[in-house]
């Protein structure tokens, strides 16, 4: 509770230009040295905190930890303790404001160790450690009652019945199985769990599959409330703006607009086939076409880069070259759809349908300009990201990164039981990381798991003596 | 009552009411400690008397015996004198379970154990029973002064400690019979509840029960399986080595219902007082009767009952697992319908208890009444079960009364140092509705708390205390440091990986190295340890063997160690976040109602305690926290 590290979204996610994450506490530079490479595209290597003074700013990108993907161009500041609003050591990432970076760079930030800020806590902190003055107490006290209360409301609005049901479902199976190894601990004269270990491990594998299906909706759902960040990739005179417009032009309904960062970047929210999709590109996506068409490999990378899909668009007529080869290299292990456009053209080649399956792609053809194939990309986007269905409103949607991190956390304590189960190790040990998986669990539905232990154990077992 | 009339008797550092498992703890560690103390009971034939089960230890319970030991307690040694079959249960299982039961002959254990107390300075024993405890009150509060006795005796003292077991109002029954009596028939103390409560006690009302005896020449053991104890002894006591305690061991045996018994128990469950309504009670769910069982759980085919024998004086011999109150003709009717007790004979019956126990959550976690200043409270008065569960706090209470009179800090165990924190914390922080009984799931660092490790972790508090004397703080040290140093060497020394040590290591059914290894690092491999190793290693002197148990699980174990020692680090800070004595959580606007109203009624010592009171969210911690660093700012 007190004294681990903590991060938080400082400004609000959607509606400023520049958006802060912050962290704060003993790993906070540990954190940031895990997900942040100096310069432009991250080329001049990791941060060694220690070495640099308290108040400096670098410059530099953030890396999601596990891929090394880079999410986004940010400025890392570094305040060392106690001179932070804290007074333990706190970093902030300014990165560029948008919901979708936003929330990538945050996730990375709780992949990389830190956890999510209880509401109000940045400035509890701050009062428990001195920082603020003693008439803003009741000020602090205030403040975490009423964000408390709005934490608490919002997080069972994001909760289905559906979903409640399924976690507290997989939690019910986990303590019934905690509750039998125990129960067999403490009574091993009259319940025996000689094989259960491999029985546990399937069940395991069982719900974990299930977390796994949950942790991917929580994506989605995020997808689906916000949108896929949609970046449309190729080289100049593909026929990357026509596409837009045949997008755009589908049913051109602009749901949201958030214009206006450091970078000049428009994000626009249309939807295309029942999918929300932001199609993103710096320097304005509808201007002319001269622009666009400028736009080059390294540019091209670069939005793909922070992107959940890549529409990557070539043209029949034309010869793949060394371009399309550096090109394909950066994305063919993101999400991408490709494109061979001007398929109603004469002098159309099987050349870059060949190079695309020499790279793994299956491509869809298309003509931009009559609209043809358009239908069929819809399909594919919705068969890419939601199993061919747009989800129905009743299905899982885990929207908060929050809820999504005791998911991924549980899951990770899953792992660990099943670690000790492979390792032989013997039953009182797998139910230390049960525990640890219904507990992260039950804070997703706002139970605590104070002596639902003890009572499941008389409950389902027959104690002797 | 009031018509006898008073006179003095005398005046003492402590008065210690019952003289059962915790009752013998609290006068011996208040005596021991220099306190003049006198101890109440009903009958001196009584002492350290086992009225239930004829054994010591068990799962969790054998952590807590030898956790005594380690303090200076007297249980582990008592049971090392008497058992006539020992036993580590979950042996198959890790070593954070590994428990030690013995069976006791009872009759020794008690007299062994009086015998001890009889022959302990500065304690006087006194077969009285205790009709009054004496208080008054001041402007600091209320404070007692002594106790009184039914026959008028009024004996001063500076602290007082209930070690009542299950002697208040108790009632005993089976079927349509009530007999108004202690267990075995024994007087039962009439007076002294209704003294508790005029002093703003909350009391609560308790049930539990035992099984029926069976003459031992009445049962068919060839329908029974033998169960042996272990042919290789583990002492309770850290005191006592393995080859002194070696002697020829009794039989347990292991039998089943069938569904014939759970014909006979469901067509006459009508007369069982618990179905009735007759018992009001609440009863403990570890040891249900077997009526409770074959009523919740009707899909079991059979349930098992062990048979074990009180004591090599008696053909006594108890029905474990079938404890029950139904009437004396059904429970004859039902042990008839089991292999091997055909033609059993009872010599005493299973029957069911109430009595009177009081609210813990009105003791501080020294066990001293937040309200009273030097009343103490331990053992099944405190609403527990079990005996060791009794002597655990029995000793804790001693050693608290003794401080308190001597005016020093009091001893408090907290959950990461030993089984008898979680004990103590559970009973005074989480409300209970039934008997309490010790259980590895309570213990959320069981991997820390072994039984093994008992000494490693309580020793240096017992020698602090003043229970443990200077010859055996002394071993216990060089133990301590030859651990140390081995487990330092056995990490900084490699060997290569030479053809000849893979040979070797082949030979030892395990896989090459390709890398100079360190001997930790192969001990921790599953299919070695540190005797297996021992060709590899020819700088090692000669260990005891308790010392290489220790190594062997501090590396085979030390990531799982280091994980609960982190879980460790970060509870402490809650708990050494002390709460004031005189907060008034009427003050504190931002607390829930809820939070305010159990935070007043239980009044938690530190913030680590507030947040296990059920009612008590993570929000209003937050709230409390930020109140105590703006009222300690407030101060400075």
């Amino acid at each position: 509770m007190v004294n681990d590290t903590i991060a938080a979204v400082a400004t609000g996610i959607t509606n400023s230009g520049i958006s802060i994450i912050r962290i704060s506490g003993p790993d906070s530079f540990s954190v940031i040295e895990r997900l942040f490479k100096k310069g432009k595209t991250g080329g001049l290597g990791f941060i060694d905190v220690a070495s640099v003074s308290s108040h400096t700013v670098h410059y530099g990108c953030i890396a999601e930890p596990d891929s090394g993907r880079i999410i986004d161009e940010v400025m890392v500041l570094i305040f060392k303790e106690p001179l932070s609003y804290t007074r333990e050591n706190v970093v902030e990432i300014d990165c560029h404001g948008g919901a979708i970076v936003t929330k990538e760079v945050f996730e990375a930030v709780l992949k990389a160790g830190a956890r999510a800020a209880e509401p109000g806590e940045f400035t509890k902190r701050a009062f428990l450690n001195g920082r603020i003055d003693l008439s803003q107490a009741e000020a602090v006290i205030n403040l975490i009652n009423a964000k408390n209360k709005m934490a608490a409301d919002n997080s069972l609005k994001q909760l289905s019945g559906i979903e409640y049901k399924k976690v507290s479902s997989i939690r019910d199976r986990l303590l019934h199985d905690t509750a039998y190894i125990e129960a067999a601990l403490d009574d091993p004269e009259h319940i025996d769990i000689t094989g259960f270990a491999s029985k546990l491990l399937e069940n395991i594998s069982t719900v974990s599959a299930e977390l796994e299906a949950m942790i991917k909706s929580a994506d989605n759902g995020r997808l689906i409330s916000e949108g896929i960040n949609t970046v449309i990739v190729g080289k100049p005179n593909a026929g990357k703006s026509t596409l837009l417009n045949a997008i755009l032009g589908e049913e051109r309904a602009i749901v949201t607009e958030i214009a206006g960062t450091t970078r000049d970047t428009l994000e626009e929210t249309v939807s295309f086939g029942g999918v929300s999709l932001n199609l993103t590109d710096t320097a304005g996506i509808r201007k002319t076409e001269n622009v666009i068409e400028k736009i080059g490999v390294e540019r091209a990378i670069n939005a793909a880069a922070s992107s959940d899909l890549i529409l990557y668009v070539m043209d029949c007529t034309e010869k793949p070259d060394e371009e399309d080869r550096q090109i394909i290299e950066k994305i063919k292990d993101r999400r991408v759809i490709a494109l061979i456009n001007k398929s109603d053209l004469d002098g159309k080649t099987d050349l870059a349908d060949g190079f695309l399956k020499e790279n793994g792609l299956e491509a869809i053809n298309i003509s931009a300009k009559n609209g043809y194939g358009i239908d069929r990309l819809a399909e594919k986007i919705k068969e890419m990201f939601f199993n061919g269905d747009v989800i129905p409103n009743d299905e899982v949607y885990i929207t908060s990164a929050r809820h999504k991190e005791c998911l991924v956390q549980a899951k990770k304590s899953l792992e660990c039981v099943a670690d000790s189960i492979e390792n032989g190790m013997s039953e009182d040990f797998f139910t230390i990381d049960l525990m640890n998986a219904y507990t992260a669990l039950g804070q997703i539905i706002g139970e605590d798991t104070d002596e639902d232990l003890t009572d499941r154990i008389f409950r389902d077992f027959c104690m002797g003596k | 009552m009031e018509n006898i009339p008073e006179f003095q008797c005398g005046s003492y550092d402590a008065a210690v009411i019952g003289a059962g498992h915790a009752g013998c703890e609290a006068a011996l560690a208040l005596a021991r400690l220099g306190c003049k103390t006198i101890c109440f009971m009903v009958s001196t034939d009584t002492i350290a008397m086992m009225p239930c089960n004829p054994n010591i230890g068990g799962t969790s319970k054998g952590h807590l015996v030898r956790e005594i030991d380690a303090l200076g307690g007297e249980m582990g040694k008592n049971i090392d004198k008497t058992f006539i079959q020992s036993k580590m249960l979950n042996t198959s299982k890790g070593p954070a379970v590994h428990s030690l039961r013995a069976q006791a002959d009872k009759q020794k254990y008690s007299n062994a154990m009086r015998k001890v107390m009889e022959n302990t300075d500065n304690l006087i024993l006194k077969q009285a029973e205790v009709a009054e405890v004496l208080w008054e009150e001041n402007e600091k509060g209320k404070y007692v002064t002594g106790v009184k006795t039914v026959s008028g005796g009024i004996y001063n003292a500076k602290a007082v400690i209930l070690c009542t077991g299950v002697y208040l109002n108790a009632r005993c029954i089976f079927g349509e019979v009530s007999q108004y009596t202690g267990p075995n028939g024994l007087p039962r103390a009439t007076y002294l509840t209704e003294s508790l409560i005029k002093m703003g006690i909350e009391i609560y009302r308790f049930k539990t029960g035992t099984p029926a005896r069976i003459d031992r020449r009445s049962i068919d053991f060839s329908k029974l399986e033998p169960q042996e104890g272990d042919s290789r002894i583990t002492p309770f006591s850290f005191t006592n080595k393995e080859e002194d305690l070696r002697r020829e061991q009794e039989l347990c045996y292991l039998g089943y219902t069938n569904e014939n018994t759970h014909k006979i128990i469901r067509e006459n469950i009508h007369r069982s007082p618990l179905f009735s309504g007759d018992i009001k009670g609440t009863g403990p769910r570890y040891c249900p009767s077997i009526e409770d069982k074959v009523v919740k759980f009707p899909e079991k085919e059979r349930h098992q009952f062990f048979l074990e024998p009180e004591g090599d004086y008696t053909n006594e011999m108890y029905l474990s697992g079938m404890s029950s109150s139904l009437p004396e003709e059904v429970q004859l009717k039902l042990y008839h319908s089991m292999a091997g007790l055909e033609n059993a004979v009872i010599v005493r019956n299973a029957y069911a208890i109430e009595y009177d126990c009081i609210n813990p959550m009105q003791l501080k976690e020294s066990l001293e009444f937040k309200k009273i200043r030097g009343f103490f409270s331990a053992g099944q008065s405190n609403g527990s079960s079990g005996y060791e569960e009794a002597a655990a706090q029995g000793i804790i209470a001693g050693i608290n009364a003794a401080r308190m009179i001597k005016d020093t800090e009091p001893i408090v165990l907290d959950r990461s140092q030993a089984y008898i924190g979680v004990l103590i914390d559970d009973l005074v922080t989480k409300e209970t509705h039934e008997p309490y009984r010790m259980m590895t799931s309570r213990a959320e660092y069981r991997l820390l708390l072994r039984q093994d490790n008992a000494d490693l972790r309580l020793t240096e508090i017992g020698y602090e205390v003043g229970l443990i004397d200077e010859e055996r703080y002394s071993k216990f040290l060089i133990k301590k440091k030859s651990i140390l140093s081995e487990l330092e060497r056995l990490k900084n020394t490699s060997v290569g990986a030479s053809e000849r040590v893979n040979c070797m290591l082949e030979k030892m059914g395990t896989t090459a190295i390709h890398t100079g290894t360190s001997l930790a690092e192969l001990i921790r491999r599953p299919e070695l340890d540190y005797d297996i190793i021992a060709p590899l290693d020819s700088e090692r002197k000669k260990l005891p063997e308790d010392v290489v148990e220790q190594i062997n699980i501090e590396i085979k174990y030390e990531g799982y160690i280091e994980r609960q020692k982190q879980q460790v680090e970060h509870f402490k800070k809650l708990e050494n976040r002390k709460i004031p004595a005189d907060i008034d959580y009427e003050n504190i606007d931002s607390l829930r109602l809820e939070a305010k109203q159990k935070l007043s009624r239980f009044r938690p010592e530190s913030v680590g305690q507030a947040s296990r009171i059920s009612g008590v969210s993570p929000a209003d911690i937050s709230v409390l926290l930020v109140y105590l660093k703006s009222r300690s700012r407030g101060e400075k």
